[in-house]
Formats: C-alpha cells, structure tokens, sequence
C-alpha cells in the first residue's frame, strides 16, 4: 500500500473525494486535499459548509460516505486508533471537563496517551501555557480565552505530529487572538502540521496555505495569493456620497459581480474586465464619485465564490 | 521535546487509570450524587425500619370457641397476655372467623375446637388452630413467634393439667399463614432490601455515565483520544464498585442493627459476592448508557430493567410460587441469584460451594452485559 510511502513523505494528510451526508443532507461533497507537513493550512468557509464535519472525518470521529485518504499515512477509514495516537484535535466547543481542574484536565489527557510522568508533564504544560496559579481552578470557571489556551495545552501535551485546531479563536478577544497565532507558528515552526478551521478573513492571511469550503465544496485552495490570482477577479474601489444608493444601482450593472461595502468606499468586482472597465468609465463620469483600481481582497475572492456555488447549489437541488 | 513528554510502552493500564481517576475525582465532586449514595440506602432502610412496624400489638384477632371452659379461657387470656393480640370479635361459626379474616377487620383467627379441654386433662396433646394473614409478614411472623410461649405457660395453675416439665406439651398449636405462605420475614427484607437499593443506585449511576459524556461535548474529545471501549467501560465502573461496596455496607450495619439479622455464614464471603453483584449491575446500568441516546432515555431504561427486578427476582413474590415464563425472566436478573445468595449466607450459613450455580450466573450475566457494552458502544459521532 502507499500507507508506508506517505509515512516518510512530506504530506501530513491527503484526500480524495470525501463524501458525508445526514440523512438526506449532503455536508460534505467530494473533497480532496493535500497538506504538506510543517504548514500551517487554513480551513475558511462559512458557518455550516462542512468545516468541523471535515475535521472530523479526519481524526475517525465521522465515517466517510465514500472517498479515501491518508492522514500521517494512515488509512483514516482503517486506522483511525493510530491515527488518534498522533493527532491532537481541539474541538470547536471546549470539550474537556468542567468539572475537572487545569491540573486534573492536563493530568487525564497525560495519562490516556500514556505519557511517562503525567503529573510533571501536566506541570510543565501549566508553565509553558502560563497558567501557573491557575492550575486548581475548575476548567468550567475559566474565561473562553484561558479555556482555549487550556485546550490547546491539552493537544499539544502528548506532542503530536498533527494539530487540528476547529475555530479555535471564535469568541476569543483580539489579543489573545493574536498570541494564540505567535504558538500556531511557534509549534509549526518545529515541524508540528496544523490544521486550522476558522471563518475570521484576516486569519487567513497566517496561514501558509488556504482551503475554502462553502456548502460543503471546497471551492478553492492555494496561498492567499494563489487563491486571489486564480479567481481573476477585476477590483475597483469608488467613494461617492450616497454609497448605498451606489451600490444598489452597480449590483444591476452589467460587468459587476460583487458588489461589497468597505468602510467609506464599495468594493466593485467583476470577472470580466472589458466589461467591467466598460461600466466603470461610465460612472466614473458621473458628479463626485472617485474610482480606483485596486486589489481584490481575500474577502472579495470568497463572497463572490461563493455567490457563484449558491447560485448553482440551489439551481442543481432545488428544495 | 520535553523529557516529560516521553511515552511509556504498554499504556492500556494507564488509560484504564486516566478514565478512573477521572471519573472518581467528578464522582467526589458532584455533591448532591455523593450525597445521594449514602442517604439513599439509608433512608430506604430507616423508612423500612418505621414503616414496617416489626414489633406490633394489639391486632384484631377473632376467636371460636367450640366449648366453653376454663382450659379455653385461660388460652385466650394468655394470648392477650403476649399483647400481640386484642380479641375483638367473637365468631360462631369458622365460616364467620374465615370471613372476618379475608375481609381483613382481624388479622388472626382462633379456633379451639370441641373436647380440647378433656383431651388436654388426658395427656393427649391436642391440637388448636391459629390461622394469620400473613399479608403483613413482618407483624404476622413476629406474633406467630410469641405463641410457643403461651404453649408452656397458658394452663400453668390449672386444675388436673400434666405437669409440664413432662416431655409433651399440654397441647399444640397449629398455625396457618394465609396469603403468603412463604411468610418472608423481616430477616428476608434485609437482604432484599440490600439488593433492590444497590440495583437501583448503581443502575441510575451508571447508565448515565456515557450520556452524561455526550450531552456535555466531552466524548469528542475522549473519541478523539486513543483510548478503548473497554478501558472507558473499566475506567468508568471500578469507581463505583466502591461506592457499591460503601452502600453495602452501611445497609448491612443499619440492617443488623435495626432488624437483627444474623450473619450466619462467612462475612467476607459475602463481601465478595456483593462485590460480583455490583460489578454486573453496573454493567447493566454502562450497558444501557452506551445504547441510551441521552440521559433522559437511559434513566427510563433503568426503570425499566429495575421493575422486574423487583417483581420476579423473589425479593417481593416467593419465586417458586411464580408462572414459568416469570421464572425464566427472574433467572436473567442479577438480583434474582444475588438474594439467593445473601438469604443463603446471611440466614443458612452458605458457602461457596452452595452457592456455585449463583456465581456462575452472576459472571455470565456480567460478563454478557460487558460484551454487549463494549460492542454497542459508539466509537464514532455517526
Ligand atoms: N451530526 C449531525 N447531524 C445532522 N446534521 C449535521 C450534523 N453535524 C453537522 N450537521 C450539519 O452539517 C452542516 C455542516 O456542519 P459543520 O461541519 O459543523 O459546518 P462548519 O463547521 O463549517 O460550521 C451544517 O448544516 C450542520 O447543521
Ligand atoms: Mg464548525
């Protein structure tokens, strides 16, 4: 089998074709992807696109419908306790027990990989997360942010050779977000694959690679700048007194796909650019409205992705 | 890494000791459980002890007289005279006294039959009949007790009576429980009590262990882990094997105390046996929480099992006197073989050997209900 070949590979996780549905719901359709060892990959979409049902599939939690794949070249439909052995996953909601201290919480997930000293090994894990003086309080009384970096603590306790990390700053304030993404590269700097689902776009741009999925397709992938460059998207910014009134009116016109409100100017794309440029010179003839030619955003990329799935998700199967 | 970091070989033990110490520090932890395990069988016990009233007096009692002498009265006075009887109602016929019986206004009936005073002057041992309804066995069983003394002392001073350091009573009485013949006394409650209250608490503990983990989002992060069913099954029922044992015990001390019960045969024996029946209770009550699919389901589940338990284990009807469809049930019930073998060490002095057919059962049950865990349990969020 090519199990063993991947092993020693550079690729943390590839699939192929992964299908899953609840009942008659389709979650998850047909996804493939590759992860390289030692990146960061950056899982974005929507709420409900089939990020966490990816994870989960993943890690053995949700059996695939169909389609295959190695995770730590490991056959994640047969091996999935070996799998479990090497992977560290932080669920979405904070799953570990309330009712349990720091230390107590530490000290079980220690044990279950069979770490040889989980009481030291819980220790060190409360120092390097800083949660000294912290280490008798009841998980369930931490703020969100001390329960994630506790979670993530736990993950990485039995040192993983994979992170899946589900959302892990939803909820959590802008600083802690931004030391918990300094660990994210810390740890993927020593060689740790991570896996990371979030729906925050700036987030996006820590990540060495990308993945976006909405209705359960992953609809593209790629570094951020892959991921803009592939979309060819024609971007142009306008300020103008009335941007609402703008705004309804260009989303009729014809060139322009998208159009996105920012601040004080609207973002204006479109995937033809003749005829996109076309429209623009007419407005930009207009009283008091600035045009620019700029950038599209990552954003710009998914709402309008996304726009073009909707529209064929709902064509395809009507409800 | 970490030196600390380093994992050890073989770790399904240290898995098996996570999950346990786990479990063991919620269980210390949730007070109102903890609180519940001990008051639990006490309660019960001590309802018991007032509720059923073990030393009772003054109960109706209805008396034929088919002659009128003194041998007759002296008979009745001492009954009185033990206070456990009031004759309240004087019958004429035997139809009346059953009538009066079944009807419940007396719980005992008297008959002294004709020519028992001349027999009695002859030395023939005659014979008089005492017919309870032992509906209430407790107070039935304890007032049956005190007419072997009346036997030696009723006719003590009467004119012409056999002495009686004679080898022959003066008379006999004959007694007749009626709507329990079994006459489960309070020396059957005890054991009975035992069983019924370690079924329920270690059934309603368990089978809400694994829903417990599901409905707060804790199993996918244990799913997540590499842990197996069966040190998440051991993990999660050795504590309470404990608080069986805790439970147990405390029923036994209250039980000896309040109710005398002898412990007739070995002590540790019985600690054992207490040992295997909570160890497969508890497995029933897993069992249940691995198919339950939340707490809500589990609790009705356990309700469920633990209806027939009390019902067809013996603990409330004599299990020989029930149908055999009932009795094939009762058989698949660990309560059933449990009483059998507490009745049996407490009050006839069993060992191990008697109570081989018990244990055997009792394991197969265990075992049976452990494999169906370890099976059924969801190993997946699917
Ligand atoms: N166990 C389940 N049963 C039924 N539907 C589910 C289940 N899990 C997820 N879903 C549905 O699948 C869709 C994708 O969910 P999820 O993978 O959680 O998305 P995301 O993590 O991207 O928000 C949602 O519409 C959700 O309601
Ligand atoms: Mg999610």
């Amino acid at each position: 089998m090519s199990d063993q070949e991947n092993n020693s590979s550079d690729i943390a996780i590839q699939v192929e074709g992964l299908t899953k549905s609840f009942g008659d719901k389709v979650v998850v359709r047909d996804l493939s992807m590759t992860v390289h060892r030692g990146q960061i990959y950056g899982f974005l979409g929507p709420n409900g696109s089939g990020k966490t049902t990816t994870i989960r599939m993943l890690c053995g939690l949700l059996t695939p419908d169909s389609g295959r794949g190695t995770c730590l070249g490991y056959d994640i439909l047969k091996d999935s306790r070996l799998i479990k052995e090497r992977v560290g996953y932080m669920t979405q909601r904070f799953s570990l027990y309330q009712d349990l201290t720091i230390k107590e919480n530490l000290e079980f997930v220690a044990r279950i990989y069979g770490l040889r000293s989980p009481t030291r090994a819980a220790r060190d894990a409360i120092d390097r997360l800083g949660l000294n003086g912290r280490e008798n309080q009841l998980a369930g009384e931490l703020s969100g942010g001390w329960k994630q970096r506790l979670a993530l603590g736990a993950c990485i306790l039995p040192s993983p050779d994979l992170l899946l990390l589900d959302e892990p700053t939803a909820g959590v304030d802008p600083k802690a977000r931004r030391d918990f993404w300094n660990e994210i590269h810390a740890l993927a700097a020593d060689g740790l694959t991570v896996l990371v689902s979030t729906h925050y776009m700036d987030e996006a741009e820590r990540c060495h690679q990308i993945a976006y999925l909405a209705y359960g397709k992953l609809l593209t992938h790629g570094s951020v700048e892959d991921v803009i460059r592939k979309a060819r998207l024609e971007t142009w910014t306008v300020t103008a007194p009335d941007l609402h009134a703008l705004a309804i009116e260009l989303e009729n016109t014809p060139g322009v796909d998208m159009v996105a409100p920012f601040g004080n100017s609207l973002h204006v794309s479109g995937r033809d650019r003749q005829v996109l440029e076309r429209t623009v010179e007419n407005f930009k003839k207009r009283e008091g409205q600035v045009w620019e030619r700029s950038e599209p955003s990552l954003e710009d990329v998914f709402i309008d992705l996304m726009q073009g799935t909707s529209d064929n998700f709902s064509g395809a199967a009507p409800r | 890494m970490t030196n600390s970091s380093k994992r050890v070989g073989s770790t399904g033990f240290s898995r098996f000791v996570a999950m346990f110490a786990k479990e063991f520090i919620q269980l210390r932890r949730d007070r109102v459980t903890f609180a519940t395990m001990i008051i639990v069988p006490l309660m019960q016990l001590l309802l018991f002890g007032f509720a059923i009233n073990t030393n009772p007096h003054n109960l109706p009692t209805a008396i034929l007289l088919q002659e009128h002498n003194d041998i007759g009265r002296a008979i009745v006075a001492a009954l009185e005279n033990t206070k456990y009887f009031e004759v309240s109602h004087i019958a004429q016929s035997s139809a009346e006294l059953d009538h009066w019986i079944k009807s419940g206004e007396v719980l005992f009936g008297v008959e002294i039959p004709a020519n028992f005073a001349r027999d009695v002057r002859r030395g023939d041992n005659p014979s008089m009949l005492v017919v309870a309804d032992a509906t209430d066995p407790v107070a039935a069983g304890t007032a049956l007790g005190a007419l072997d003394g009346i036997v030696k002392t009723a006719l003590r001073g009467l004119h012409a009576i056999p002495l009686d350091n004679s080898s022959t009573p003066p008379f006999t009485i004959s007694t007749q429980r009626r709507y329990n013949p079994a006459g489960v006394t309070s020396l059957n409650i005890v054991p009975g009590l035992l069983g019924t209250i370690l079924t329920m608490t270690m059934l309603i503990f368990t089978s809400l262990s694994v829903t417990r983990e599901v409905e707060r989002g804790t199993m996918e992060s244990l799913l997540a882990m590499p842990i197996d069913p069966l040190q998440i099954m051991l993990g999660k029922i050795t504590p309470y094997i404990v608080v069986g044992f805790a439970q147990a015990a405390i029923i036994l001390v209250a039980g000896v105390t309040i109710f005398s019960v002898p412990v007739d045969g070995s002590l540790a024996l019985l600690i054992v046996m207490t040992i295997l029946f909570v160890t497969a209770t508890l497995s029933v009550g897993y069992t249940f929480s691995t198919i339950a699919r939340n707490q809500l389901q589990a609790i009705q589940m356990s309700m469920m099992f633990f209806l027939p338990n009390i019902l067809l284990s013996g603990f409330m009807f004599p299990f020989s006197g029930m149908p055999g469809w009932a009795q094939v049930i009762g058989e698949l019930l660990p309560l059933t073989h449990y009483l059998r073998m507490v009745r049996g060490i407490m009050l006839k002095g069993a060992d191990t050997g008697d109570l081989s057919t018990q244990i055997v059962w009792l394991t197969a049950l265990m075992l049976a209900s452990m494999a169906i865990a370890v099976t059924r349990f969801r190993r997946t969020l699917d």
